[in-house]
């Protein structure tokens, strides 16, 4: 075991983790902790473009900007937070284009924008141009910008390295951070890192369903080992299912596609979201458009000899516009289904996209340890956090804007806190609870594999608590979790060396994604409404005179040495916007 | 403005919505390296089931999930955007994820091996730090001069924008220079990736640091090894003109002209 001491320490090097590293870095020694090469986050596959009211191309503002997150979110988002992050969004992107973002441009050179679900002109009116892109690869062009910007200020990274645990350390009757434990693919060796701040930048957990846009990768680390040791899971029912990914595989196809002009249609050629959405039609909420399909479907209207899809449309647009705005999805569509989308319509299904839930944090960054109290030290951007900005349903390209704002701001005060404080003394035996969670698997005999447990796992997920959801589906699903994770006490690896051993990490990720599973399910279970991305079809309205709150999730351990999960709430913050029928 | 226009169907989509399994039979032949096991490496074949519109990392996950836990390699997004999984398959540089078998020939043994001219330390697993050093070497970030940042962006033409466009989409995978002889026979060489990534600022109207990159790559072991084999455009999975993008950078140095 190795001992590392830096003021900062960093886990992740998506584009959340990236951009607190570039501030961490100039203001305090810094670490970067990531299990990819940075160059290789899931950030870079974000392809549709980042939000901010730049009016380059016709009139908005950043309060229109905030108003329709608010409403996007189905009002469970946090008003200051929107706020902040409909106001910093200018200066994140003008910020990215000085880093060297090769943005796309409008014929007098300045950045182009386009439309995209959700963002709307003064409160609804109509669609606006408020995304900023880079042809259909913005995501990659920020996380190689930002790579970059890395690169020239010296950001020191630990590549291949695991975090697995999070070290608090009790100091006066308040609970701090004091450190993290990686393990290290290429040899096997535990480090602990001891850091005065943490800034946990770990990103999603959409491995948990079968059809996800999400990579491999993407296991919810960082989450989980903030829950085993003891940390709340804000909002975790909150997931989204993006509409168009490729039918069974679940590759995005960017909603930038609806944005340029593509169109849904079910088996008939119908564009049915004229029926759901009348004024933004398949640019409305991705909630809502998520369902539309799924009522086409289920109504008999889906195409393909099973009926289980329908099309996305880009057939009328001009092959230049495909050409220069939608290179690489119109390329997925060709390597992937061997059709071409000038002349062929796309098929497609929602694809679980998005965790709206996460480590609760402030607007500064700050985790929480309940509803108001801050852990010292410890802080969360982008996906794995929740801020919470994206409420029930967070908006197209407010993401990549999320990840910008949040992960500078929790770099700067990540910084500036290490700079007041002392090290926190690590806890005895640090690394204990890592290394016999290594060697239990690695010596373990037990007869189940990881790949079983994970399929029941997806199947079971993208089965009952999608789309659509009911108290019998949740249900089915708790117990199904509950039975995989007493199943999985029982896994073995067939890898017992040390060298680059992924078979090893697989089962501790399965391990996290079903821990996370169980805690969206039973947050889901209790949630007896409607909202957003949670939609309960034995509750298809929204309640806010009950349910007008996050779910604030914790883990409890009985006397007996038995978990359980305790379901609590917490208020939203609303500003100046009161909740109002979401119609788009 | 419902225009039903989808009653005819091409055969390419009837092919794609096909739900009828079509499993055959495959030869996967891999060549293993564990020194933790041995010194020596070795090919191994695995037998498998595979629909022809699976890709080749589906192939290895399944050896790896039902047959050999053992067997390693990289891999994250599986739909070719994050490069981790540059690989030899059937001696070309290709991403695992990007290669439907359907367009390889099943009927004959797949081979599968790590990319060449880096160390291989696990199975499919390289030593990419190489690599990646010399990309940093090329200082591949935008360096301007101004004192006074403009409170707006930088101004950019469409046309100044479409200049370097095709070498932002690199995604670091190393398909390029792990394919190219230059490299294998000399690892100083800093390889296609490197340049494609210099000339990605060299020709971005924006950047005021070309010269500068030009005297790194004007170096002994810069463009000038290149010997044209266009191995590199090949193997991209991106499809960007890697050689056309070294013979930029040859001709602006010179030109010194960008
Ligand atoms: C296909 C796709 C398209 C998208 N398109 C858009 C879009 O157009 N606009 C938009 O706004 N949003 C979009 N999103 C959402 C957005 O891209 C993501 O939410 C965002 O990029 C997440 O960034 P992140 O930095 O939080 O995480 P990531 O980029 O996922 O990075 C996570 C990092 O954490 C590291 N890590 C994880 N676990 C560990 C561990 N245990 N130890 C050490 N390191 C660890 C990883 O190595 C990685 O570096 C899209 C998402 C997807 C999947
Ligand atoms: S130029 Fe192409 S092959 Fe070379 S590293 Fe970049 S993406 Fe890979
Ligand atoms: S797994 Fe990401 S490029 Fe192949």
């Amino acid at each position: 075991m190795k001992i590392h001491k830096y003021d900062t320490v960093i886990v992740g090097a998506g584009g959340a983790g990236m951009r607190a590293a570039i501030e961490a870095t100039k203001r305090s020694r810094t670490a970067v902790l990531t299990k990819l090469y940075p160059t290789r986050s899931h950030t870079g596959a974000a392809q549709g473009g980042m939000a901010a009211a730049l009016a380059n191309v016709e009139e908005d503002n950043w309060e229109w900007h905030t108003f329709d997150t608010i409403k996007g979110g189905d009002y469970l988002v946090d008003q200051d937070a929107a706020e902040i992050l409909a106001k910093e969004a200018i200066d994140s992107v003008l910020d990215l284009e000085k880093m060297g973002l090769p943005f796309n441009r409008t014929p007098n050179g300045t950045i182009d924008q386009r439309r995209f679900g959700g963002h709307s002109r003064n409160h609804g009116e109509a669609p606006v141009r408020r995304s900023c892109y880079a042809s259909d690869r913005t995501g990659h062009m920020i996380l190689q910008t930002l790579y970059q910007n890395c690169v020239k200020e010296g950001v020191e990274f630990f590549n291949e390295f695991y975090v697995l645990d999070l070290l608090l350390n009790d100091v006066d009757g308040v609970k701090k951070s004091a450190g993290v434990v990686a393990y290290e693919l290429a040899t096997g060796e535990i480090h602990v890192f001891q850091a005065k701040s943490i800034i946990f930048a770990s990103g999603g957990t959409g491995k948990f369903f079968k059809v996800t846009s999400n990579a491999h990768t993407l296991t919810g680390d960082g989450q989980a080992a903030a829950w085993r040791r003891g940390l709340p899971l804000e909002d975790m029912e909150f997931f989204q299912f993006h509409p168009t990914g490729i039918w069974r595989m679940g590759i995005l196809l960017t909603e930038g596609a609806r944005g340029e002009g593509g169109i849904l249609r079910n088996k008939d050629g119908e564009r049915f979201m004229e029926k759901y959405a009348p004024v933004m039609k398949d640019l409305a909420s991705r909630d809502v458009v998520s369902r539309s399909i799924y009522t086409e479907i289920r109504e008999g209207r889906g195409c393909g000899p099973e009926g289980d899809h329908v099309y996305l449309d880009l057939t009328h647009l001009p092959p230049e516009q495909l050409d220069a705005k939608l290179p690489d999805i119109t390329e997925f569509a060709r390597t992937y289904l061997g059709i071409e989308p000038y002349t062929d319509p796309i098929p497609i299904q929602p694809t679980a996209h998005y965790a709206m839930g996460g480590i609760p944090t402030n607007v500064e960054g700050e985790v929480l340890a309940d509803n108001t109290t801050v852990v010292p030290g410890l802080y969360a951007a982008g996906e794995v956090a929740c801020v919470s900005v994206h409420g029930a349903n967070r908006l197209g390209t407010n993401s990549l804007l999320d990840i910008n704002v949040f992960g500078r701001r929790a770099g700067i005060a990540a910084a500036e806190y290490a700079h007041k404080n002392e090290f926190v003394e690590l806890p005895e035996d640090p690394a204990k609870q890592v290394q016999d969670q290594v060697e239990r698997l690695r010596d373990s005999n037990g007869t189940e594999s990881v790949v079983a447990l994970r399929t029941e796992l997806q199947e079971c997920m993208d089965a009952n608590v999608m789309v659509f959801r009911t108290e019998q589906t949740i249900k089915t699903a708790v117990e199904k979790i509950g039975e995989l994770r007493e199943r999985y006490l029982n896994v073995s690896v067939q890898d017992k060396g040390k060298r680059f051993n992924t078979d090893l990490l697989e089962a501790i990720e399965l391990g996290n994604l079903l821990d996370l599973a169980e805690v969206m399910a039973v947050s889901a279970l209790a949630r007896k409404e409607s909202r957003g991305g949670h939609y309960r079809e034995d509750y298809p309205n929204r309640d806010d005179v009950n349910f007008m709150r996050h779910t604030m999730a914790y883990r409890e351990v009985g006397a007996d040495g038995k978990e359980s999960i305790r379901l609590d709430y917490k208020p939203v913050v609303q500003t100046r916007y009161q909740p109002m029928e979401r119609k788009y | 403005m419902s225009t039903p226009t989808l009653d005819k169907h091409s055969a390419a989509l009837d092919a794609a919505e096909s739900t009828a399994a079509q499993k055959i039979t495959v030869t996967f032949r891999i060549r293993r390296f564990n020194p933790e096991v041995s010194a020596d490496a070795q090919w191994q074949d695995f037998q498998l089931e595979l629909d022809p519109k699976e890709r080749v990392l589906d192939g290895l996950h399944k050896i790896k999930w039902e047959q050999d836990g053992t067997l390693t390699f990289r891999r994250s997004c599986a739909h070719g955007i994050c490069g981790s999984d540059a690989m030899r398959i059937n001696g070309k540089n290709r991403l695992a994820c990007k290669t439907l078998i359907k367009d390889i020939n099943p009927e004959k043994p797949i081979t599968v091996e790590a990319i060449k001219g880096l160390t291989v330390l696990k199975d499919l697993v390289v030593d990419m730090e190489p690599f990646f050093q010399a990309y940093r070497d090329v200082m591949p970030f935008l360096i301007t001069k101004d004192t006074n940042e403009p409170t707006r962006e930088r101004l950019q033409s469409a046309e100044d924008r479409e200049r370097f466009d095709d070498t932002t989409k690199c995604i670091l995978c190393a398909a390029c220079t792990s394919s190219c002889p230059v490299f294998w026979n000399d690892g100083q060489y800093f390889g296609p990736a490197a340049i494609v990534n210099a000339h990605r600022f060299i020709f971005d109207s924006r950047d005021e640091a070309g010269e500068q990159r030009l005297e790194i790559l004007n170096d002994k072991d810069g463009v000038w090894r290149c010997r044209t084999t266009f191995n590199c455009t090949d193997a991209c999975p991106r499809g960007i003109e890697v050689t056309k993008a070294i013979q930029e950078v040859k001709r602006a140095l010179i030109t010194r002209r960008f």
